[in-house]
């Protein structure tokens, strides 16, 4: 097999059996998540943008996978610093590492990092454009609280337009016949070309203004995202609308008993700390799933499954 | 055909080289822009605003001794994609090229998004043809769409 071609991108390539067989392999990984099947192996972490939260989810997956680490939380301290191209980087990197897990702020980055890099890529997120390890442990979630990924209700709800996460989940769900909600301010609204997409692909959607009771009824998911204030051109807006979009517990009182609450984590307010402690929350859990998940990536990426 | 033939009258005929024909009236210039023609020494002659049966209006640029290669003519898919090339050999036209737009465009064009990793390294552009009737453009790394209107060349 050629190596290069099991980089990880974007989901766009992968079909519903791809996307059910890694997931099927997180299952595994979560049954026992340390192993030595990284032994012997170097794996490169490079951050070119600061995350904590992705970064120590692969960095954890690697060392209780038995392997090493190496890399760079942040570029100030690299030679990218100096003026070195990302291609020379990655030739450099590829060197030492039979791996390269990397997020960079320029979109497209992952994407010409595997065309250069004799070794795999795993895309951690470029700028705003793919996260697919982030929407892998959005599905793993998904169907680990639902028993399946097949015909569900998923309301997402707050930034529709700018937030990767949402449209990533769009072009992985193509293959499951989901019906979704999207419930957004007017000025965060689904972009048309997701709407297009989903017409193109017969997925159902209505779109809502107003988050209430009435429109999480019927929901399986409520996947929920931050409103930023910076992604407003009109802070009148923002002042007007951003408390609209905020999950409170008693609002969860008539919603279906298996409805699970994901959100892809920072949060800020538009989560009540008080809905934490109903069953139906499961960000932080869902953020434990992103470890079985990169196992399962990682393992994918070095053809070791 | 009488108007034919006297648009026709407006321009000379060439002995040998190239007659780019059916130009949007608007993307005459950019046409010789994007071959280069303000630096060609051979003879060229440009005519604008020509009544044309298919376009209502259009140019048409005329280039002695001078052939092009596949690589310069698909650039003038990008901005023009139903231009004809007339090759012509002691005053016959020998062949006529439609330049059909291409499946994937590398190189000429810039990516109009700033975030997009072409706009910071030294590197190709790469181009895939979403829809070759609107022309519109999708960058294969950021994924970005760019209407044909919005094309910038390098």
């Amino acid at each position: 097999m050629d190596i290069t071609s099991r980089s990880l991108i974007s989901l766009e390539g992968l079909d519903r059996n791809d996307i059910l067989g890694l997931l099927r392999q997180a299952f595994t990984f979560e049954a026992q998540p340390n192993s030595k099947i990284l032994d012997g192996k170097v794996v490169a972490t490079l951050f070119f943008e600061p995350s904590t939260r992705t970064r120590l989810s692969f960095e954890t997956a690697v060392n209780r996978l038995g392997g090493k680490v190496i890399g760079f939380s942040d570029a100030a301290t690299t030679s990218s610093s100096k003026g070195e191209t990302l291609k020379d980087t990655i030739m450099m990197v590829s060197n030492y590492a039979d791996l390269i897990i990397m997020r960079h702020y320029l979109e497209g980055a992952a994407k010409y990092a595997s065309e250069v890099s004799p070794v795999p890529i795993i895309n951690a997120g470029d700028g705003a454009n793919q996260h697919p390890s982030q929407t892998m442990l959005d599905l793993y979630s998904m169907l680990k609280t639902q028993g399946r990924l097949d015909n569900l209700e998923i309301l997402l709800v707050g930034d529709l337009k700018y937030g990767r996460t949402v449209h990533s989940m769009l072009t992985a769900m193509r293959f499951f016949n989901p019906t979704f909600h999207f419930i957004s301010p007017e000025e965060l609204k689904m972009p048309a070309e997701y709407k297009e997409f989903c017409r193109e692909n017969h997925i159902g959607f209505t779109e809502h203004s107003d988050f209430n009771e009435k429109v999480i009824a019927n929901a399986d998911i409520i996947y929920m995202t931050r409103v930023q204030r910076e992604r407003f051109t009109d802070l009148m807006e923002y002042e007007r609308v951003k408390d609209s979009f905020i999950l409170h517990n008693d609002m969860l009182a008539n919603t279906k008993p298996n409805l699970r609450i994901l959100h892809p984590l920072p949060r800020v307010n538009e989560i009540s700390q008080d809905v934490d402690s109903n069953p139906k929350a499961y960000y932080f859990q869902q953020a434990k799933n992103g470890l079985f998940v990169r196992e399962a990536l990682i393992c994918n990426a070095l053809n070791l499954l | 055909m009488e108007k034919k033939n006297k648009s026709e009258q407006l321009v000379a005929a060439i002995e040998n080289g190239t007659v780019i024909d059916h130009i949007p009236s608007d993307k005459v210039f950019d046409v010789v822009n994007l071959l280069g023609l303000t630096s060609i020494a051979t003879p060229i002659t440009i005519g604008a605003n020509l009544s044309s049966h298919k376009m209502g209006s259009k140019g048409i640029i005329k280039i002695a001794d001078r052939y092009f290669s596949e690589e310069e003519c698909s650039k003038l898919s990008v901005i023009a994609p139903n231009i004809v090339l007339n090759i012509i050999r002691s005053y016959e036209v020998i062949e006529k090229k439609a330049i059909p737009m291409p499946d994937e465009i590398k190189g000429i064009v810039r990516c109009c998004n700033p975030m997009c990793i072409t706009n910071h390294e030294p590197m190709q552009t790469v181009f895939h043809v979403v829809d070759k009737s609107s022309g519109t453009l999708r960058c294969r790394y950021c994924g970005k769409d760019i209407p044909k209107n919005e094309v910038k060349l390098f």
